[in-house]
């Protein structure tokens, strides 16, 4: 090893750790700017390291790269709203996993195509790289398709409501066993030249089918697992691309990601009482709000207008607002925060119970919350808002369905049944704000409504809130 | 050659369960940084992503180098500031 060698290992190395000491402290909320700052510096050192490493070459294709990238990049993250977090996240996870799989497919052509060597893929670049070659092209495939149909079903481009190919699993079945027969054929038994070739980008073309026909029959509820899923795959892939081009580095970061991703997909699966396989064949529910109709006919559901409930929040001395998706499609974040604020200056007590799957990606209640400046210390988790359940005075069901129906503990044969819910029917007085009576993303009838101790305020959560922070400020 | 992918296999186990025991217990308020965060961290792909644009030719290589760089860089830089004006949110009352 030339001295210059041993200083770009080392550096790597330092990178490295830099990414594992960044993550620890963006799992904590006082470190985690200081975290994230931390990974980026490990970043930049690694590409510096990279650039040492190649020694002096031609940059305008780098550069060109490099600046399309930065500019797109940071005009998206300056931009983007908050209530659309998902949709970016899930487009930066498919940036990520395409990335991958480009790399796999520009390494077979600088190491085989390009120098016009003679054999197969495996005989001239080694089993290891050959391998993980087409494993890092098709996971990295399969995360870039499976983010686009995640994020055109997050974004509303395309209905969150399962798509139910007939046959769908078969299909996935001979899509992964066309994959990894080609796969073989490709590596050890093809010659590189010519039919290696059109092979590679079959593969690529079958590996980003899969991703869709994966993605496609899961609705739109279920994104916080899918998202993190893909999350894990984009982490996935770059390890993979690390054995291909050699790079520790690469495999240190990569897998780090895809753990992270596991854990959020694990928290997301236990949040909703299913197995990942369950969530991953797909076809559980309808989607968004109102998209299926088996909810069964409510009896006497009471409703109440804003200003019934203006005067009920007045006489409380403790409320949880239980917010869910409706809080992010009407923008609600704000009127919720002026409401709390009114409160507040009653001396009324307010706080936010926040189930682990309210919203499209995990965390994403937290996220709008934060926006409008709602202190952290307020947010509380499952646990601890069902402790308090019982010493609540008023609950506000803001855009949340299923993750209040008190069927999950009392209806053994409901397909929610034994999902942790947030225990709003313990609380004193409930009032659900919902634009009707339509059923959830589970799609069944949701027994809170008909609770005694229920009001149903219909309309949307952004124009409820107005009117009754009006009432609240005319009392 | 395998004893290259062997070693390379202990790296990704290893890293693995480091990934878990950072992460793990991760409040759920940190979920949504945390995830765009990591997901920044999945762009060190541009490592392999560099070295496949070396030359200045328009070869199918170079194309595909560039392209992939520009994804990347999207990921990286894209990630690492959504993630900082999501995390600046959380501090700000401080």
């Amino acid at each position: 090893m030339s001295p210059v060698q041993t200083a770009v290992a080392i550096a790597y190395l330092a990178s490295a750790c830099m990414f594992i000491f960044g993550l620890k402290q963006m799992s904590r909320i006082r470190t985690a700017r200081q975290g994230n700052v931390l990974a980026a510096l490990a970043m930049a050192i690694a590409v510096v390291a990279t650039l040492v490493e190649l020694g002096k070459v031609d940059y305008r294709w780098m550069l060109l790269g490099g600046l399309v990238g930065t500019v797109v990049g940071a005009v998206a993250a300056l931009r983007v709203a908050m209530t659309a977090m998902p949709e970016m996240v899930a487009l930066l996870n498919g940036a990520g996993g395409a990335a991958s799989a480009l790399v796999g497919l520009a390494f077979f052509y600088t190491h085989v195509v390009e120098p016009g060597r003679v054999g197969t893929v495996a005989a001239i670049v080694g089993t290891a790289s050959t391998l993980t070659l087409v494993l890092s092209l098709w996971i990295g495939a399969v995360t870039a398709s499976g983010s686009l149909i995640a994020y055109a079903k997050l974004s509303g481009r395309m209905r969150g409501a399962p798509v139910l190919l007939p046959g769908r699993h078969a299909l996935n079945v001979v899509l992964i066993a066309a994959v990894l027969g080609l796969g073989v054929i490709f590596g050890w038994v093809a010659p590189g030249l010519g039919t290696g070739v059109g092979l590679i980008w079959i593969l690529f073309g079958l590996s980003l089918l899969l991703g869709v026909s994966l993605v496609l029959p899961i609705g739109g509820a279920d994104m916080p697992v899918v998202v993190s899923l893909l999350n894990s795959y984009s982490g996935v892939a770059a390890s993979m691309t690390g054995f291909v081009i050699g790079n520790n580095l690469l495999i240190i970061a990569g897998a780090m990601v895809g753990a992270a991703g596991l854990i959020l997909t694990q928290i997301m699966c236990k949040a909703m009482n299913r197995s990942l396989a369950n969530v991953v064949l797909g076809g559980f529910g309808g989607g968004d709000e109102g998209a299926t109709q088996e909810a069964g006919a409510y009896q006497n559901v009471r409703s109440a207008g804003p200003e019934e409930m203006a005067m009920v929040l007045e006489a409380a001395r403790k409320v949880v607002v239980v917010p869910g998706y409706g809080l992010a499609v009407a923008q609600a974040q704000h009127a919720v925060r002026e409401l709390a604020d009114l409160l507040e200056q009653r001396g009324i007590e307010v706080a936010y119970a926040i189930h682990p799957v309210a919203g499209r990606m995990p965390g994403h209640m937290n996220v709008l919350l934060a926006e409008a400046d709602v202190p952290y210390e307020h947010l509380w988790e499952l646990e601890r808002a069902n402790s308090e359940m019982k010493t609540t005075d008023v609950v506000i069901v803001l855009g949340a369905n299923d993750v209040v129906n008190p069927a999950a503990q009392s209806t053994p044969n409901s397909p929610i049944y034994g999902m942790p819910i947030i225990e709003a029917h313990q609380a004193k007085s409930v009032f659900v704000v919902k634009r009707s009576l339509g059923a959830g993303y589970a799609g069944i009838k949701n027994e809170l409504f008909e609770h005694p101790n229920t009001n149903m305020v219909f309309g949307d959560a952004k124009k409820v809130l107005q009117d009754l922070i009006a009432e609240l400020k005319s009392l | 050659m395998m004893g290259m992918l062997l070693v390379g296999v202990y790296v990704f186990v290893l890293s693995i369960f480091v990934g878990f025991e950072v992460i793990n217990k991760v409040p759920s308020t940190l979920h949504t940084p945390l995830m765009s965060g990591a997901n920044a961290i999945s762009g060190i792909t541009i490592v392999g992503a560099l070295q496949a644009a070396t030359t200045g030719d328009a070869t199918v290589s170079n194309l595909l180098g560039a392209f992939a760089i520009a994804l990347a860089m999207v990921n990286v830089v894209g990630g690492f500031l959504v993630t900082d004006r999501m995390l600046r949110m959380f501090g700000r009352r401080e």
